[in-house]
């Protein structure tokens, strides 16, 4: 079923004005209930802009979105409906912390849906839970905890809303590398739970190749493409184009292809790559 | 929603106002003012008027912009205006019970009217014409004489740059935080006074939070580059009078004058 759709999207910034610039135009898409879609894209290429359009943060100048089959701007005064049904996990989300308490940080999302206070405690437990924060953290201020912690609180907070829908904005932009894979696995395992729809907005070829079943890449404001992570990922030229690159064990693949070594083109991910090369092995190795 | 702050905005260019000395364009502010507040009646005033209108010109601004800056002091004008009108003892035009309108009601409006405009259109012009850089850096030249009575200019004008330097940047981060805020279903726009005063809290804590972690990441990075104040600092760019700014200044000598001129031997009409 389809969840999210959008018609002839257009947007322009201070239209009118000498600092006019079209963010995005013309945006057609469609995704389903339950799917895990990667969002690529140059820095300005109209990704943000894309997704504030989905929850109704910016009405777009001309053009519909449909989420769940309803047109959000139907009825521009219920918008806030929408912004329960699709929820939006900004870049550096942590900057939104506000509560004396993690605990009532994270009921503020389910506070303003007017959930009584035993849903909206059990909501917290189960976001709080979902990005791994134990139970000694909810009584804790949000502003001693480390940068990593910060950000699986503000996830949890809009997580709480349990949202069908659940955009994340570059959801691992400056953390270590442990702190990415928690927040991957995390997005990961709440998807698999919960079956919502997922939208990660990514500059990690890697982490979309990993986890999204379909990429959609923008460029200068037009959906440039649309696919399946091997239909996009096996067009280097066109990803060059963009100023995309495919995931750094592709491009690898593909110089082995190029010297004639027989390996597969689909290769986007380092555990396929590593059985691919294992069965290279036991076969008696990769010799010409 | 905020981006549609323009007084005391800066729009690059390169007329001549552009080019014109930061310390020079102060003074000539200044004494701009001035001759607005000497000027006493119409005639005069519309010295003042006709100024504004060249510096205009010649800065080559859009048209568009100048009446969007002018938009949000409208109240101000009309409030005045009405208050002349009403308030102002002396020949009466027009009576209706305890309610009239004078002659000097009416010309003591228009003439404020004309006074608040150009004062509006006079400073907004330093600022759409200098950046904000040059403007602290014309200051605290200006200034330094006070340095003599323990006035600490460098320090002032250092935290004005700074400052100037951070409203936009600020601006941005409330922009974000209030989207990140509605995102959560956070309701801004509805509710009583004292809800909406309350549904500000969200976003006012941490806008200061990140405002004083960013007030400690440039005091950190200004000590890394051995910051010690202002004492034997030298500059990039040095100010230096040429001839275009004596040519303004004259010119404004002469503006000067000619109020002064008309206030004292002009027509006797549409005074005060």
């Amino acid at each position: 079923m389809e969840m999210v759709r959008t018609e002839h999207l257009t947007y322009t910034y201070s239209a009118g004005t000498p600092f006019q610039s079209t963010a995005i135009k013309d945006v057609d898409l469609s995704i389903e209930s339950g799917e895990f879609v990667g969002l690529i894209g140059h820095t300005g290429s109209g990704k943000s802009t894309l997704i504030q359009h989905l929850n109704g943060l910016i009405r777009p100048d001309s053009g519909k979105v449909f989420i769940d089959g309803e047109d959000i701007w139907a009825e521009p005064k219920k918008i806030r409906r929408f912004r329960f049904k699709v929820g939006l996990v900004f870049q550096y989300p942590e900057y939104q912390l506000f509560e004396e308490t993690v605990r009532k940080d994270i009921a503020f999302g389910p506070r303003n849906m007017g959930l009584s206070d035993d849903e909206t405690a059990a909501r917290v437990a189960r976001a709080s839970s979902a990005v791994g924060l134990g139970k000694e953290y909810l009584d804790k201020s949000p502003f001693e905890l480390s940068g990593g912690e910060k950000r699986r609180v503000a996830i949890a907070g809009v997580l709480a809303m349990e949202p069908r829908v659940l955009i994340l904005d570059e959801p691992t932009a400056g953390l270590d590398p442990r702190g990415r894979e928690k927040i991957l696995g995390e997005i990961k395992t709440y998807h698999e739970n919960t079956g919502a729809t997922i939208i990660l907005v990514s500059h990690s070829m890697e982490d979309v190749a990993r986890f999204a079943s379909r990429v959609l890449i923008m460029d200068h404001g037009e959906l440039a493409a649309s696919g399946t992570v091997s239909e996009v990922f096996s067009r280097s030229e066109f990803l060059d184009a963009m100023g995309l690159s495919a995931p750094q064990v592709t491009r690898i693949f593909s110089e082995l292809r190029r010297r004639g070594i027989d390996v597969p083109a689909d290769v986007f991910t380092v555990e396929r790559a590593r059985d691919v090369l294992l069965s290279l092995l036991s076969k008696g190795g990769a010799r010409k | 929603m905020m981006n549609d702050i323009t007084f005391g905005q800066y729009f690059p260019g390169d007329s001549v106002i552009h080019r014109l000395d930061p310390r020079v364009k102060l003074v000539l502010t200044i004494a701009y003012i001035v001759m607005l507040f000497i000027a006493d009646g119409l005639y005069p005033l519309l010295v003042g008027v006709v100024f504004a209108a060249l510096f205009y010109a010649m800065a080559r601004l859009p048209a568009k912009l100048i009446i969007k800056s002018m938009k949000p002091v409208v109240p101000i004008i009309v409030f005045t205006a009405v208050l002349n009108i009403f308030f102002i003892e002396g020949d009466p035009l027009w009576q209706w019970q305890f309610i009239k309108i004078t002659r000097e009601g009416v010309l003591t409006a228009v003439l404020m009217s004309i006074r608040i405009l150009c004062l509006i259109a006079g400073s907004s012009l330093l600022t759409y014409t200098t950046s904000p850089i040059a403007l602290t850096d014309g200051l605290e030249r200006l200034m330094k004489p006070l340095a003599v009575i323990k006035v600490p200019v460098h320090e002032l004008a250092m935290m004005m740059t700074i400052a100037l330097r951070f409203i936009p940047t600020l601006i941005e981060e409330t922009g974000k935080i209030i989207s990140a805020q509605k995102a959560r279903g956070a309701d801004l726009e509805s509710g009583t006074v004292m809800q909406r005063a309350k549904a500000l809290v969200p976003i006012l804590i941490p806008l200061f939070v990140s405002a004083f972690r960013r007030a400690d990441e440039l005091a950190l990075a200004m000590e890394c580059r051995c910051y010690r104040g202002g004492e034997g600092r030298t500059r990039m760019k040095q100010l230096s009078l040429t001839y275009r700014d004596w040519i303004a200044c004259a010119v404004m000598t002469v503006g000067i004058a000619a109020v002064v001129f008309i206030n004292l031997y002009g027509p006797e009409v549409f005074r005060l």
